[in-house]
Formats: structure tokens, sequence, C-alpha cells
């Protein structure tokens, strides 16, 4: 077991599913001589050339487009955003073509493509560079979202993600890659992957489920350390899939625990959290002991001034005072 | 005009597929110092504006990303020089040289990178969104491209109303390949919007090189493919880039046609302040430095006849001012209205 960084994870996913298959390539702005804007692709353009590491120019629509070509024909794009916020000038690529022609083509032609890059909110860079968009990409259909929180989930759900047949929106945590974890030593075998669409119990607990995904696991855990010294025992559930949703678990956790409190840090309004929310109370209604909570962002683009952008965003004392609502503590 | 409108300017160059060469850029434009003065205050105010501002950086004082425009500043002094107050200027990330041109005060350019409530936009933007309405400043905008068309649509405004007033739109290279650019491009030269598309040719786009990123490196060009007039030349001079922007702008006055100009320059920092710029050697930055727009400003200055005394003054004044900003930006109140501004009531 080594101690790795989440972005010395992610490049070892690639790296290891490069070597093992010849139509996987990269593409994207800075990825091949610049090692990446935020270096998860150091050292793959020297180890792979510039026939797989592919330097592209400002222009999203096109290589996003490029990658759909390219997959539809039998290779396996790794499409790198530089981050999410970019991918907006790509959407339509990715929701009315990646996402449909399986379909469109009546099951002809299947898309292996991944969609990579950090997203969610970063820090001070203000509102058009600091968003969580998963909501958008995990409302339509043909498409998989994938959000790890940890470096062993970002490696063996990015291996897996090259390996589907379908694509795959893989949305990093902008302010994760810096983060550790224990990752095992490949084998080579099936255990590197992480399968998509299974959730991952991050911490156990009896009194109260907290549903979170990528950044906001981390949010959680912390929560959970504090309200542990009040005896409050946290169960902290990290979907790490957003679509497909592997709801059962979900479930299970907050049949035991018959409270739930669901943390994301994009808007509230249409968020991914309120699907999330509906589930439960559909399958949890009896065993529910108080109305599910929801602590997302404020409903305001992201201010850059450093104090407000901390207001904005959930933080431990709104995810602990969630928790004290729903267990009528206050 | 007839049909085809391409507009041969002394400096139109063939499709190049090779690094581009400069062209000479030491014929002199003729100048006073009464014209000259103001730019150079102004070019050495944003230089100060930009050095200061690196340094509340490394201090932690200034966060998020920071993209200077040091050794650009000819380009957007000159350019707004040659429009006016009732004109619309809209830029990218890297436009707080051109907030400061158009009129937006240093101190509160310096608040807003803070975070202070008396920003331009009271700590709301940061670095890359300074808006001022009071001085036509339409914008910094931070996704690449999304912006030209933005122009193109106050251009069309001014078209509609017939107020004669012309917008200028700045982008850097690297966003000629996106599709905001062609789209904005496409519809100016279509509906004959008054607009300058200034494209800021610094040679890279983060750590690309215009040779990896456009497969001709002459982005005046793709005016041709729209019969549009454009434009091409070095931007180390001042007066030279006010005197041709002057000539587009009086063309989109005077006709509605809008021109594509093309100014070649060079970023001496790297894109942003954490980026160490690895990808271009120090004698290719040390050459550009040797050429440096505002050093040639100054040297022209003193030719023209302005007595050194009057030079001194004046750049003690502008130490003043910066210095002054700076203390503005640390003693204001913190930014406190966020919730305020999301729907107009
Ligand atoms: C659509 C989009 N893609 C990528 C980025 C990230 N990015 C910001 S600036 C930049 C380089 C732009 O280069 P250029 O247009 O030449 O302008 P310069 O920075 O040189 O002034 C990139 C890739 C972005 N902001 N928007
Ligand atoms: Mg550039």
């Amino acid at each position: 077991m080594a101690v790795i960084s989440y972005r010395e994870a992610l490049n070892q996913a690639m790296r290891e599913e490069m070597d093992r298959d010849p139509n996987v390539f990269v593409m994207g702005e800075e990825v091949g001589h610049y090692n990446g804007a935020y270096k998860v692709t150091q050292g793959l353009l020297q180890r792979f050339s510039e026939r797989r590491i592919v330097d592209a120019p400002i222009a999203e629509m096109g290589f996003a487009g490029i990658g759909v070509g390219a997959a539809m024909v039998g290779l396996r794009p790794i499409i790198e955003f530089m981050t999410f916020n970019f991918s907006l000038v790509a959407i339509d690529q990715i929701v009315n073509n990646a996402a449909k022609i399986f379909q469109m083509s009546g099951g002809q032609y299947n898309i292996p493509i991944v969609f990579r890059g950090p997203s969610g909110p970063a820090v001070q860079v203000g509102s058009q560079h600091s968003q969580a968009l998963e909501s958008y990409y995990a409302h339509v259909p043909g498409l998989k979202v994938v959000m790890p929180s940890t470096a062993l989930d970002a490696k063996g759900l990015l291996k897996s993600a090259i390996r589907d047949e379908n694509p795959v929106v893989f949305m990093e945590g902008e302010t994760l890659y810096n983060t550790t974890w224990e990752v095992p030593e490949p084998t080579g075998g099936a255990d590197d992957l992480i399968p998509i669409g299974v959730a991952d119990i991050k911490r156990e607990g009896k009194d109260i489920t907290l549903i979170a995904w990528s950044k906001m696991v981390w949010t959680c855990l912390d929560a959970a350390k504090v309200l542990a010294e009040e005896g409050i025992e946290c169960e902290v559930v990290d979907p790490r899939t957003l679509r497909p949703l592997d709801v059962p678990t979900l479930v299970e956790s907050v049949k035991k625990t018959g409270r739930c409190v669901i943390v994301e840090i994009g808007w509230p309004v249409a968020g991914f959290g309120a699907e999330v929310a509906y589930q439960m109370q559909r399958h949890c209604m009896d065993s529910l002991d108080a109305p599910i909570e929801r602590v997302t962002s404020d409903d305001v683009p992201m201010p850059y001034a450093k104090n407000l952008e901390d207001e904005v965003q959930p933080q431990v004392k709104d995810v602990v005072a969630a928790v004290r609502r729903a267990l009528y503590l206050e | 005009m007839g049909r085809v409108r391409g507009v041969v300017t002394a400096s139109m160059t063939t499709p190049d597929t090779k690094r581009v060469e400069h062209e000479d850029s030491h014929e002199l434009v003729e100048t006073t110092p009464a014209e000259l003065g103001p730019l150079y205050r102004q070019m050495l105010a944003i230089r100060r504006l930009e050095e200061a501002s690196a340094k509340a950086y490394s201090q932690g004082k200034i966060g998020g990303f920071l993209h200077l425009i040091i050794g650009q500043e000819a380009v957007c002094v000159g350019a707004v020089a040659a429009i006016e107050q009732k004109d619309y200027v809209v830029a990218t990330y890297r436009e707080h040289g051109h907030a400061y041109a158009k009129g937006v005060s240093a101190r509160a350019i310096m608040a807003e990178l803070y975070g202070k409530k008396t920003g331009v936009v009271k700590g709301l933007g940061g670095s890359m969104h300074i808006f001022d309405k009071a001085t036509n400043f339409l914008g910094g905008y931070g996704i690449v491209g999304g912006h030209v068309p933005i122009a193109a649509g106050a251009a069309f405004a001014s078209k509609y109303r017939g107020d004669g007033a012309v917008t200028l739109c700045f982008f850097g290279e690297g966003a000629s390949t996106i599709g905001g650019f062609a789209e904005g491009l496409a519809l100016a030269a279509l509906w004959k919007l008054p607009v300058v598309l200034i494209c800021e040719n610094n040679q890279y786009s983060m750590g690309t090189p215009v040779y990896r990123s456009l497969a001709v490196e002459d982005v005046s060009l793709r005016a041709l493919a729209h019969g549009m007039p454009r434009d091409r030349f070095d931007g180390d001079d001042v007066v030279k880039v006010k005197r041709r922007i002057a000539e587009a702008v009086e063309r989109a006055r005077t006709t509605g046609e809008p021109t594509l100009v093309e100014v070649i320059t060079y970023r001496f920092r790297g894109h942003s302040m954490s980026d160490p710029g690895l990808y271009r050697t120090k004698d290719e930055v040390e050459e550009w430095k040797r050429r440096d727009p505002l050093n040639r400003c100054r040297q022209r200055l003193l030719d023209v006849g302005m007595p050194e005394a009057e030079l001194t003054a004046m750049e003690e004044d502008v130490k003043a001012e910066i210095e002054d900003a700076v203390k503005f930006a640390e003693e204001s109140p913190p930014a406190d209205e966020y919730m305020k501004y999301v729907v107009k009531e």
C-alpha cells in the first residue's frame, strides 16, 4: 500500500489504462507539453508521445466533438477539460451527441469516452470559474456521472470509466488534488477497478446518515468528528457515482439510522441532492424519524472575496447545525 | 464599399506557416509631448499597478488567478486612446490595464483585487471581472472567447439606436480557435456592427506557443473570409497602436464596418501568478524585455522634447497614485453584500 495523492492516482489510472489499451488517448488543453494545467497528466507526453497525448487549442466544442467521433469508430478518448466550467462551451457535444448517439443509432454506435477534469468551487476565482455543475450532467440519460472523493476512489473509478462502453462525465474535485489516501499496488486484475454505480460508507455510525460526494465527503467527515465529541455517531455515505445512483446502499443506511442530511456544494434549486432526498423519502418513509435535511451552497453566483466565498459554501458548522436539527437538538 | 472589402494596409502579410517574424517596429510615428505624455503616464501607472498587485498576491492579500499584462501595456493604452468616453470596451480576464485606460481608478481596481467593499464590483468579481458602467467598461470575462459576441451585441445596440458609439473588443490569439470568436466575427461582419476586434497576440496561450495552436499564425486573415477589413502590426509603439486603431474606429463610426486587428505583443510574466513560464527560454524573454514598450515610450518622450524634470515629476506622481491605491485597498472594509445582486428587484 502506498499513500498517494488524488492527482497521482488519476495519473496512474490513465497511465495504466493507456499501457493496457492502445486505443486510449488523452486530448485537451495543456495536457502534454505543459503537463496539465493541474499537473494531472504529468509525464504522460514523455511516455506516450504526441500521438496519444494531444495538446488541443482552446476549442472545447471542437475537441469534445472530435472525441465523440473517434469513439464512434473505435477509439477510447479521454477528453480533459481544463476545468468543467469550460465544458459548458462543449455541452452540446456531450448532451446532444455523446449521450444520445447510442440510442439514436438504434444501439449500433456506443460512445466509450471519458470527459474529465477539475470541477466544483475553487478558491477565489469568481463566479465563472467556481461552480458545481454535476447536476447538469446527472440530469441527462445516456451519461454516467462519477465524482470521486478520495485518491483510492479516483483511481479505481477512472480505470472503470476508461473501460466503460458509454460516455462518462468524470468530475474531479478541484480542491482535492493534493489530498492523500492509501492506494494498493495494481495487480492487473479486476480488484484494481472500483465499479461505477456503487456507493461507499466512508464512516460508520448509528445515529444519522450524511450523504455527500466529492469534496463534501471531507466536510462531512470533519463534521462527524465534531459531533462524535458530543456522542452523536454519523454514518457518512459517499455515492461516488451520481448516475447511476446506488439507491439500495443509501436506503440501507437511512433505514438503519432513521435520519438523513444530504450535503452538496452546488446550488439548492434542482440540485442533485433534491433527487437523493426524493429517493430516500420514497424508500425510507416508515423508518424516518425526522424530515430529511439538505445543506447546499447559497443560491448565488460565487463571490470573489474570501470571506463571502466561505460563507456561501457549506461549512462544517452548517453540517453540524443540520444534524442537530434532524436530531431535534435545537 | 464594394463586395470584397479586405483592406490592404502596409503591414498586410501573406499566410505564414512558420513562426511569424516581426515587422520592423522602429519606424517613428510622429507625435508630440502633449500627446505622448498622457499615454506614457497611463502605461507607467498600469505597470506599477500590476507590480503592486503581484506583490500583494505574493503576500496573500489577493487570491485566485491574477493575470498580469506587463509588457503589453502599449496595446490597451494606445487602443483606448483612440476612442471616446461613450464608446464601449469589452475585455478578458487580463484586463486591469484596459479598465484603467478606460478611466477606472487605480483605487477601485486595487480594492477589487483585495476583495474589498470599495472595489469596482464590490469584491464580488475580483481580478478577472472588472465592470464599470460609469466609464462604459463592459467587463472582464473569464471564459475564453465568450465575450466576443457580447461585444458584437453592444455594437448591435449602437447601430440599432444610431448612437454613434464604437465597441472595442480585446482577446488573445488563443481565443481565435474557439466558437465564440468565430461566431462573433461572422455576425459582426454580416450585420456590419461597429466593433473593432483587437487580437492581442502575445504569442502564447498559457503554455502553448502560436505555432502549436494555429495552423496559420496570422489571426487577422480570418477577416478575409468574411469580407471584413483587417490590420496587423507590431504593438511596441503606443502611438502607432493609437493611430492604427483610430483608423478602424473611424471606419466603424462612419460606415458601421467592423475590423479585425491583430497586434503583436508579448507578456513578460507567466500566464498567471501560478505559472513559472518554463515553456520559453530566458533569452527569448530577455530579447522582448529589451524592446520594452514602456522604456521605448519614455525614450521617445525625451526625444520629442519633454524635459527630464517634467518626466520625473510625472513618475513621482504615478508612484504616489499607486501607493495611495494600495493603501486605500488595505484600509477598506471587507466585502459584505453577496446576496443582493442575484436578481434586480
Ligand atoms: C473556454 C475556456 N477554455 C479554457 C480556459 C482556460 N484559459 C484561460 S486563459 C487561457 C489562454 C488564453 O490565451 P490567449 O487567448 O492567447 O490570451 P492571453 O492569456 O495570452 O492573454 C486558457 C486556456 C478558459 N478560461 N476558457
Ligand atoms: Mg495569448
